[in-house]
């Protein structure tokens, strides 16, 4: 018996169990197989549902445990570290024709898979409030700075009522209480301990998305502003100051020069 | 049993528990449900024990919990992922994660299993059986050595609970067990459990098969709960499913072991269905009340 046998057996139900294996008493092997091959899928299912609780409820967990199946034979780990196993399960749940009439499903997944991702992200200081001011103080080169966000920060902006349908799920509210269709943002991000969900307008999201990518704050603002002409820097600036989530600003950016599209 | 060590007053200072070997007796699995219970509370055990794959992450509450537990209590790190039964070689990505974390918290002790749960570039999440060969005595060896040489420790090697046998095999698993530590160096952490749900599961005598077992190298004994199942026969199939309180049998087992090798730093293992915290410091005052027999025994 090689080990490739034996994996591909595991992860394929539909082949016979691996040649060579026996039992004390004479019994079939292959039901004893079974219980390698249950504790496999069982476990990255298992994996999957602790990670996406609101994903589960939205569908159900007998349908969402058959979703997850299919995702887990078709996508085992790469990794040993579990807790990011489900990276792939939101691009999964998009391209899943029997959910294709619950477009949020998708995106609430990545919600709750960027909250994975900011509970378990480095600690880093955000920038002091000295720094800020003299920032600030320097109002030519304001434009052109850049941030640095923190490690855990991400943003989710999608069609759907995402933020809703994930913050309906964490108190008494009822899901099916909730338009759907809306469109909505949130920036994800952890401070201290806790993990937080912002709900943020389409523009701030594009704004933040920018920075990640490199972008000085006047290129990002621009962008912005294209969005919605009424997109509230000074707020979004505020709210990401109030949560440390900026770590550090830099002057010399490789695309500074870049002018606004 | 070459040492007993001495039980750590809880009070003890993190500096006196840098060092030397986990105390005998008895831990827990270390869960996040537990984290702020365990620091308000501050229970007396002797050590807590983590799966390494769990705090391979950069932050965040996970090491913000551990480094506070960790100033109170001895460490265990035990490793489910290396795949030391691995035909394929050891992940030296993963090995530096290990010693990035072994570095980082100073356990007393490093444990890993004899099994695989990798092939190729997939991570199966489970723990493989192998059959006992020449070839797969080599590998093993081959793949402790080299762990003990990049971790700069010792680890110990915790026997499997199995649900198949290969006909390929040519050693009993006690004698694979004793040569990989005759070889290698490597303790025993002698999962007392894996020993109950193999043995009925393979039709053999668990208490022969403990008399088997290299008892001088033990270093650590495992506790946890069994699920019932039926092969096709209609005969037992116990899983070791961490997932029940201990069985009786185990219990009684347990204590047949500590006989034989007298006190043993053991964990009281729990990963799924986990009950309140109460409910698992129970087990472990059980286990230390008879660690402190075997310890007086050991004395008389």
């Amino acid at each position: 018996m090689s080990q490739h046998a034996f994996a591909a057996a595991l992860l394929d139900p539909d082949l016979p169990a691996p040649v060579g294996l026996t039992a004390w008493n004479g019994s079939d092997p292959a039901q004893r197989f079974r219980v390698y091959r249950n504790n496999v899928i069982v476990s990255l299912i298992d994996a999957l549902a602790d990670s996406f609780e609101v994903t589960q409820e939205l569908v159900g967990e007998e349908f969402f445990r058959a979703m997850a199946r299919q995702y887990a034979y078709a996508h085992p780990p790469q990794s040993r570290l579990m807790a990011f196993y489900g990276a792939g399960f939101p691009d999964f749940i998009e391209s899943f024709p029997p959910v294709a009439s619950l477009p949020y499903l998708a995106d609430v997944a990545r919600l709750e898979y960027c909250r994975i991702v900011a509970y378990h992200a480095a600690d880093v200081s955000g920038i002091g409030t000295e720094e800020i001011a003299a920032a600030l103080a320097d109002e030519a080169k304001l434009p052109s700075l850049g941030v640095t966000l923190h490690p855990s920060l991400s943003v989710v902006a999608a069609n759907t009522a995402v933020v809703s349908l994930w913050a309906a799920h964490q108190g008494p509210q009822d899901l099916a209480s909730v338009a759907t269709d809306r469109e909505e943002a949130a920036v994800i991000l952890r401070k201290g301990l806790d993990v937080e969900v912002l709900p943020i307008p389409s523009a701030a999201a594009a704004f933040i998305s920018e920075l990640q990518s490199g972008a000085s704050l006047g290129n990002a603002a621009a962008e912005a502003a294209e969005i919605d002409p009424s997109f509230d820097l000074v707020g979004i600036l505020s709210l990401l100051l109030q949560k440390s989530a900026i770590t550090a600003l830099n002057t010399a950016l490789p695309n500074a020069s870049r002018s606004p599209t | 049993m070459t040492t007993v060590s001495h039980p750590l007053p809880k009070e003890a200072g993190f500096s006196s528990l840098r060092v030397g070997d986990l105390p005998a007796r008895s831990g827990l699995g270390l869960k996040p449900e537990h984290f702020r219970t365990i620091l308000e509370t501050l229970p007396d055990l002797g050590f807590f024990e983590i799966h390494a794959e769990n705090y391979m992450v950069d932050g965040g509450p996970f090491h913000h919990y551990l480094s506070q537990i960790r100033s109170h209590y001895a460490l265990s790190i035990h490793g489910v992922g290396l795949s030391i039964g691995g035909e394929g070689p050891l992940d030296e990505a993963h090995l530096d994660r290990l010693a990035t974390l072994i570095a980082r918290y100073e356990p007393q002790s490093f444990s890993e299993h004899l099994a695989w749960s990798s092939h190729n570039d997939i991570f199966l999440n489970d723990l493989l059986p192998a059959p006992y060969t020449a070839a797969t005595l080599q590998r093993v060896c081959d793949h402790i050595d080299h762990v003990h040489e990049r971790l700069g420790r010792r680890m110990l090697l915790e026997n499997p609970a199995t649900y198949v046998e290969f006909a390929a095999s040519t050693m009993t698993e006690t004698d694979f067990i004793g040569e990989v530590v005759r070889r290698t160096g490597c303790g025993l952490l002698l999962d007392v459990n894996n020993v109950y749900v193999s043995c009925t599961n393979h039709g053999r005598n668990p208490q022969a098969f403990i008399k088997s077992l290299p008892l001088a190298a033990a270093g650590q004994i495992h506790l946890a709960g069994f699920a019932q199942d039926f092969d096709a026969a209609g005969d037992l199939l116990l899983i070791d499913s961490h997932g029940a309180p201990i069985a009786q049998a185990v219990w009684d087992l347990y204590r047949f072991t500590l006989e034989r090798t007298g006190p043993l730093p053991t964990l009281i293992e729990r990963d799924n269905d986990i009950p309140a915290f109460a409910v698992l410091l129970a087990e472990a005052q059980q286990a230390e009340s008879l660690l402190q027999n075997s310890l007086c025994e050991v004395l008389i």
